[in-house]
């Protein structure tokens, strides 16, 4: 037990960082030159200012048509994601162990807040996983990898919220906590979780070529 | 040509022919005005009291009125061509005569360059056929594209269909149903499609674009395809002396040139086309784009320094093939280019540059703000026009001619100037200011 | 077309025969599929393919956007995302087999099912290329030779013709003579110039327009005349702006067909070029076309029917005796007003014209499409009744319309009409169908 707490406090975080690191580098930058090569209008086309333009109505929440058509999805989706990038960032029991590690420490949320933020990632996950099934056009494109992708977030949000209120077997929860946040982290550039780096730039060539081109509007 | 150049009237002046404005008031209806190349003749299709059409050409009616008349232009030995209907029969009229000949409808009149042969496209019945000098080819075809004639006018080629293709047959379709016609004879093989077709210059071979499937293109000569398939070619170009065949063939996603189906130039450009030879044979040069959206010429592989972004044409060797001219586009304003320089300020539009036989000279002409100047050696003639025609050099280099309208403050009469090219008076403005 | 015999090897998702895909597809084998669609991934698919499939996480936002899922009972399989797992996910799929009743259906779902109108772009919140995605395969079907078979046919006499209605060289020319003379009776001095060298104005427009609506070329030439337009057409290929060889996959045909076109208006001297009331043609000259031959934005100004209306309105080179007066709605063309913004202008246009407007819901980029653009009708009568019924959504919306009063329906784009047209007799609507020049025409004043 002791051991495995130590591989995943240790070399396991060094793993999942520079996984992540280097896998986020590595893809963007085969992406970038796939696109020099096959794809040489992506360069052509692309305009800093029509994709921050686009960006932004994608990024605010209701500034879209298809936002405002889906309201619950809209807001689920935001309180989804923003929680889910936040709270393992300024959860204090993180900024804490950073700190504790190498000296470095930043703001961190109050704990109640991180609590019910990790319960919103939670709920978030169940209100996909159960959209996935229960909505036909959604069960019909999803494949066994989505499902496993919602489980994969949320396990360490449960195993942390699990930690957190020290209940029964928390130790063991703890390492799982870590394992789980690890093995997301270093998921994140190899899976379908990539499509949060993927964004920027989907959304910012669609936005240069509806702006710069087309004159027209992509929200 | 050369020869009929000499003979033109040389003598620095100007000189005003046909009483051009006066026309606007003796017809009620009048179209845009052609002159010869001599420009000793001004012509324009008029409407007679008769309400018939005719051509007027200086000043002077053609003795036969048509029913409907277009395509008027001049020959290469200065006679007026059109095309003339009467009764809902067409036939080419020429210095007002119509040939004996009439069909459904005629068009495309084709010449050679040194030649007094016309050769023009006619359909009678829904069958096509080529006239030349109104002989009409033997053998008639179910359509008839892309008429090209020799450099010496003689012989005529087309891309023909010989059999009849059944409505919306997509099988048969790509079995092949195209072949070429030279003087009305058919090649023997079969093409998907064949586009366009050139001439040798002795006139005997004959090089054409085309694809075998829908997938494969390459270049037959003389009914004789490339063994090679490319992703794509342009027009075939026959060097002027050895006859072998050289065009731009599109390999893994670039383009390249080939001569005789082996790759010459690598195939590494974005865009390559309207080869052309120098007058020797020595030098090709090209339209191309090097890289995406920049465009320029390249001369033997070696593109030009200077780019365009919006397009380049008009592309000419000097006579002696030394010097190589352009019109280039960038950022909407039209420019002249030569040796990889451009030609001062942008304008509205400009035309194919045009050199002096021996090289020195170059004049073009311009467009800006809805007046027409010639530019000469990159700086415009302390003149300008209503409209202008393009210039042309004497035979010794030392004169040039200006056929243009001159503006309404000075009359508007169509004028015939000749200058010397040493003692022109250029303006002390820059290009583009004209 | 042997269409009864043969209907046993037809495709089995919706029993449609066509030729095209049917025969096209007998003749290959597992094999040949999975090579030729991993060569084309390997030479041509990029890092827009490769985004863009990477990208989706299979939300089904842009369900809703696609006019398909919406008439045909919210079909999971005609979603935008639900059509990329179909089709080109398969193909990616190095392990999934490719045989020919996947070449079939996949066929059938990119040329029928997609309209490529790219309204699902800007629902999707990663502005995944859905229309991109289903060229791809699209081009795909043509490398294998399995395309509908009047769309194929269209592509044929692009190839042949330089148009894309079998006209032949004569028949263009006398077709405008023709049109000029009946304009003649109306203005005696009108013009329809041919092959002017140097003209302000190079007009191209659409095959069918010479072979079936001969009138829109008077028209035009009336309004340009009335206009004051220096303007010219050639004699000689190049006329016409349309494309279906960018719809087919044949993009080889494609850059052959705008080469021609932007040539034949080079060679006039034209300084810009006005085109006819078309979408597709639109998108092929302005975004597609000139691409595939280096050319970054169009080598002359591009303008639109709907931008020279505009511009003649506001310089007051045209006068409008009295406004239409019946009520009039706006179908906004996918590939002008999702493709080119136009839709202000067209709104500008409609209120100098017309005295009463009334709005489609949705409008401007969110309008739904025709129903026929991305060469859907082209694929012909095999796929209509299935065309029609796969835009009911469309019959609702116009319905909407006209119960607020609408009576006439101005679509400024030829492929729109074809497609509306037949909304409009399937579901009754009772709507009449106008281009923008129609209305121009019959409101200006002509002496």
């Amino acid at each position: 037990m002791h051991e495995l707490y130590k591989l995943a406090s240790g070399i396991f975080v060094w793993i999942a960082i520079l996984g992540f690191a280097a896998g986020m580098i590595g893809r963007l930058a085969h992406l970038a030159l796939t696109a020099r090569k096959k794809d040489p209008v992506v360069y052509q086309y692309f305009s800093l200012y029509y994709a921050l333009r686009s960006m932004l109505h994608w990024i605010i929440p209701f500034a879209s048509t298809g936002m405002r058509a889906h309201p619950v999805i809209t807001i689920a989706a935001f309180v989804f994601h923003i929680c889910l990038i936040v709270t393992p960032l300024f959860a204090a029991a993180h900024v804490i162990l950073v700190m504790e590690s190498w000296n470095v420490a930043w703001w961190h949320l109050p704990d109640p807040a991180a609590d019910v933020m990790t319960v919103l990632v939670i709920l978030g996950c169940l209100f996909f996983l159960i959209r996935r099934i229960a909505q036909e056009h959604v069960r019909y494109l999803s494949t066994a990898g989505d499902f496993v992708l919602i489980a994969l977030v949320a396990a360490p949000f449960v195993t942390g919220f699990w930690t957190y209120h020290q209940w029964y077997g928390y130790e063991t929860a703890g390492i799982l906590h870590m394992l789980s946040g690890e093995l997301m982290l270093l998921c994140l550039p190899f899976t379908r979780l990539f499509h949060m780096a993927l964004w920027p730039f989907t959304r910012g060539y669609a936005g240069s070529e509806f702006g710069s081109l087309r004159h027209a509007r992509d929200w | 040509m050369q020869q009929q150049q000499e003979k033109w009237d040389w003598t620095t002046g100007q000189r005003k022919i046909g009483d051009f404005p006066a026309w606007q008031d003796r017809f009620s209806y009048m179209e845009e005005p052609y002159v010869s190349g001599d420009g000793e003749k001004i012509a324009a299709i008029v409407k007679t009291e008769d309400e018939t059409f005719t051509a007027c050409v200086n000043g002077t009616l053609w003795e036969s009125q048509y029913d409907n008349l277009w395509h008027l232009c001049f020959t290469p030995d200065q006679r007026a061509l059109a095309l003339v209907s009467d009764m809902a029969m067409w036939t080419v009229a020429v210095d007002g005569t119509a040939w004996e000949n009439w069909y459904e409808f005629v068009w495309k009149p084709c010449f050679a360059k040194n030649a007094p042969h016309i050769t023009v496209a006619a359909q009678k019945e829904l069958r096509y056929r080529a006239l030349t000098n109104d002989v009409p080819w033997e053998n008639e075809f179910f359509a008839l594209t892309h008429l090209t004639v020799s450099p010496d006018g003689k012989t005529a080629a087309a891309v023909v269909q010989d059999t009849k293709l059944p409505e919306a047959d997509i099988e048969k379709f790509q079995e092949s149903g195209f072949t070429v016609a030279i003087n009305g004879k058919p090649w023997n093989n079969h093409y998907v499609n064949i586009w366009e077709l050139a001439f040798s210059a002795n006139g005997i071979h004959l090089a054409a674009e085309l694809r075998t499937s829908l997938y494969d293109y390459t270049i037959a000569v003389d009914d004789q395809a490339w063994k090679k398939r490319y992703a794509g070619v342009w027009a075939p170009r026959f060097h002027p002396l050895d006859h072998s065949v050289t065009a731009p063939v599109r390999m893994a996603g670039g383009w390249g040139l080939a001569k005789d189906d082996e790759i010459l130039w690598d195939p590494k450009y974005v865009q390559l086309w309207h080869h052309m030879y120098s007058p020797d044979g020595s030098r090709i040069a090209a339209i191309t784009a090097p890289e995406y959206g920049k465009w320029t010429i390249t001369v033997n592989d070696r593109p030009w320094k200077i780019r365009f972004t919006e397009l380049v044409t008009d592309a000419v060797f000097s006579p002696a093939g030394d010097r190589v001219g352009c019109v280039g586009k960038t950022e909407g304003q039209w420019y002249v280019a030569i040796d990889d320089q451009i030609w001062g300020t942008g304008q509205d539009m400009a035309w194919q540059p045009v050199f002096s036989p021996d090289s020195t000279h170059v004049a073009a002409k311009v467009e800006k703000n809805g007046q027409f100047a010639i530019l000469l050696n990159g700086r415009p003639i302390d003149m300008t026009f209503a409209d202008a025609w393009q210039p042309a050099f004497s035979p010794d280099s030392r004169k040039l001619l200006i056929r243009a309208i001159l503006p309404q403050n000075q009359g508007g009469h169509y004028c015939r100037i000749v200058l010397d090219v040493d003692s022109v008076a250029l303006s002390e403005r820059r290009p583009g200011n004209a | 077309m042997n269409q009864n015999n043969q209907k046993d090897t037809a495709n089995n998702k919706n029993g449609i025969y066509d030729v095209g895909i049917d025969k096209g597809a007998s003749r290959l084998t597992p094999e040949k599929i999975r090579k030729v669609f991993d060569a084309l991934v390997e030479t041509e698919g990029g890092a827009r393919l490769r985004a863009y499939t990477n990208a989706c996480v299979h939300c089904g936002l842009c369900s809703d956007a696609c006019h398909h899922f919406l008439s045909k009972d919210n079909d999971p399989r005609l979603s935008p995302a639900g059509k990329v797992k179909q089709t080109i996910s398969r193909i990616l799929n190095k392990k999934a087999k490719l045989d020919v009743d996947f070449v079939k259906q996949a066929c059938e779902t990119v040329f029928t099912e997609c309209n490529l109108c790219r309204r699902c772009v800007i629902y999707c919140p990663f502005g995944i290329d859905v229309a991109y995605l289903m060229l791809f395969v699209r081009r795909g079907c043509h490398q294998l030779g399995v395309v509908p078979q009047y769309i194929q046919d269209t592509a044929h006499s692009h190839a042949s013709t330089f148009n894309q209605m079998w006209v032949r060289d004569d028949e263009w020319i006398d077709t405008l003579q023709w049109q000029e003379e009946e304009a003649r009776d109306e203005i005696p001095d009108l013009r329809i110039p041919i092959d002017k060298k140097g003209a302000d104005i190079f007009y191209s427009l659409i095959g069918p327009e010479p072979k079936f609506r001969a009138q829109l070329i008077y028209q035009m030439a009336v309004i340009f005349h009335m206009a004051g337009a220096d303007w010219t057409l050639p004699s000689a290929p190049g006329w016409d702006n349309s494309d279906m060889c960018m719809f087919t996959g044949d993009m080889e045909m494609t850059a052959r067909l705008k080469k021609i076109h932007f040539e034949a208006a080079m060679d006039l001297k034209a300084k810009r070029i006005v085109m006819g009331e078309c979408g597709h043609a639109f998108r092929s000259v302005y975004d597609v076309g000139n691409r595939t031959l280096g050319w970054k934005m169009p080598p002359l100004p591009m303008v639109h029917a709907i931008e020279f209306y505009a511009e003649i309105f506001r310089e007051k080179r045209i006068e409008i005796l009295e406004k239409f007066d019946r009520p009039v709605t706006l179908h906004d063309p996918c590939n002008i007003v999702r493709g080119r913004g136009l839709g202000d202008e067209a709104r500008y246009v409609i209120n100098e014209t017309c005295s009463t407007f009334i709005e489609l819901e949705p409008n401007r980029e969110h309008n739904f499409c025709c129903g026929a653009g991305g060469g859907v009708i082209n694929c012909g009568p095999p796929f209509k009744n299935k065309r029609v019924e796969s835009n009911r959504v469309k019959a609702d919306q116009l319905a909407a319309a006209r119960d607020k009063g609408a009576e006439v329906l101005i679509a400024p784009c030829h492929n729109c009409h074809g497609g509306l047209e037949d909304v409009i007799h399937h579901y009754e609507l009772g709507l009449e169908l106008k281009f923008l020049g129609d209305i121009i025409y019959e409101c200006m004043k002509k002496e």
